[in-house]
């Protein structure tokens, strides 16, 4: 038990420490947005599942937390994507940044 | 008149399955009288909330819709993890290897929970961000396209998976 709880803590927290990074390394918002959403899900998920193995007796109030994540987590990052396309900002385009390292190197 | 009024009772049926599960779930406890209280707010909830709820009325209700739910819900966890694996291997790659572009997908989903469920679907899943929905078009950002994708390929490689399961249960 306690163990597989640990288990899933650690994967957990991984997850979310990738959508951290994710979020440092994207160039833009839009990528920002998606390396955050699925990590931030899965991570909580994780996170929710280890700490229904370490305190079995929580599992009812956890499983109400993931799924209310599951729900609103999407529907808050399409609502951001959607207002900030709306405020005008492009996607971040691969060519320029294609250009910009041969410029860098010649 | 017999389907809408069969709909119209797995409405109210759903809200108030649903409000109870919820209580059951906050309260965690199977004791009468919290069951007692339980029941008659899930009720009243039912009564109120139900003829608001339209969006409900895109489920197609059959016997069998628990058994195409949970498909659902399988095909959408294998999407998740996977996406998570993709996305930590953009992540880390020093390359950063992305190609972003805003594509255009269609649905042939008509009904509003379904195009909701459909463009929560398309966000957690693999290097895909639903962005709008006008219509039957939805704008995604995806992460990686391909030079020169057209509607029809995107919606092939982006929505069909998730649509031919989600129109089993929704119009």
């Amino acid at each position: 038990m306690r163990l597989v709880g640990d288990l899933f803590l650690l994967l957990g927290s991984a997850f979310l420490f990738l959508g951290a990074l994710g979020l440092v390394r994207m160039p833009d918002v839009f990528n920002r947005i998606q390396a955050g959403a699925k990590a931030a899900t899965l991570g909580v998920l994780g996170v929710l599942v280890g700490i229904a193995f370490l305190q079995p007796g929580w599992w009812p109030k956890l499983l109400a937390i993931g799924l209310f994540i599951l729900f609103t987590n999407p529907v808050g990052s399409s609502t951001l994507a959607r207002a900030i396309r709306i405020a005008g900002v492009r996607p971040w385009q691969k060519p320029a940044e294609e250009s910009r390292a041969l410029e860098e190197k010649s | 008149m017999e389907t809408e009024k069969a709909e119209g009772l797995g409405r109210y049926l759903v809200v108030f399955t649903g409000a109870l599960l919820f209580w059951l779930l906050l309260t965690g406890s199977l004791d009468s009288q919290e069951l007692l209280a339980g029941l008659l707010a899930s009720a009243v909830v039912a009564v109120m909330a139900a003829p608001r709820m339209g969006i409900l009325s895109g489920i197609r209700w059959s016997p069998v819709l628990p058994l195409q739910v949970a498909r659902y819900l399988g095909v959408f966890f294998l999407a998740l993890l996977r996406s998570n694996f993709d996305m930590a291997r953009r992540v880390l790659s020093p390359a950063l290897p992305i190609r972003p572009a805003l594509v255009e997908v269609k649905t042939s989903l008509q009904s509003d929970l379904g195009r909701l469920l459909l463009a929560n679907s398309i966000t957690l899943t693999p290097g895909t961000l639903t962005v709008d929905v006008e219509g039957e078009r939805l704008l995604v950002h995806w992460i990686d396209a391909s030079p020169g994708t057209d509607l029809e390929s995107a919606t092939r490689a982006i929505v069909s998976q998730f649509e031919t399961h989600l129109r089993e249960f929704l119009e």
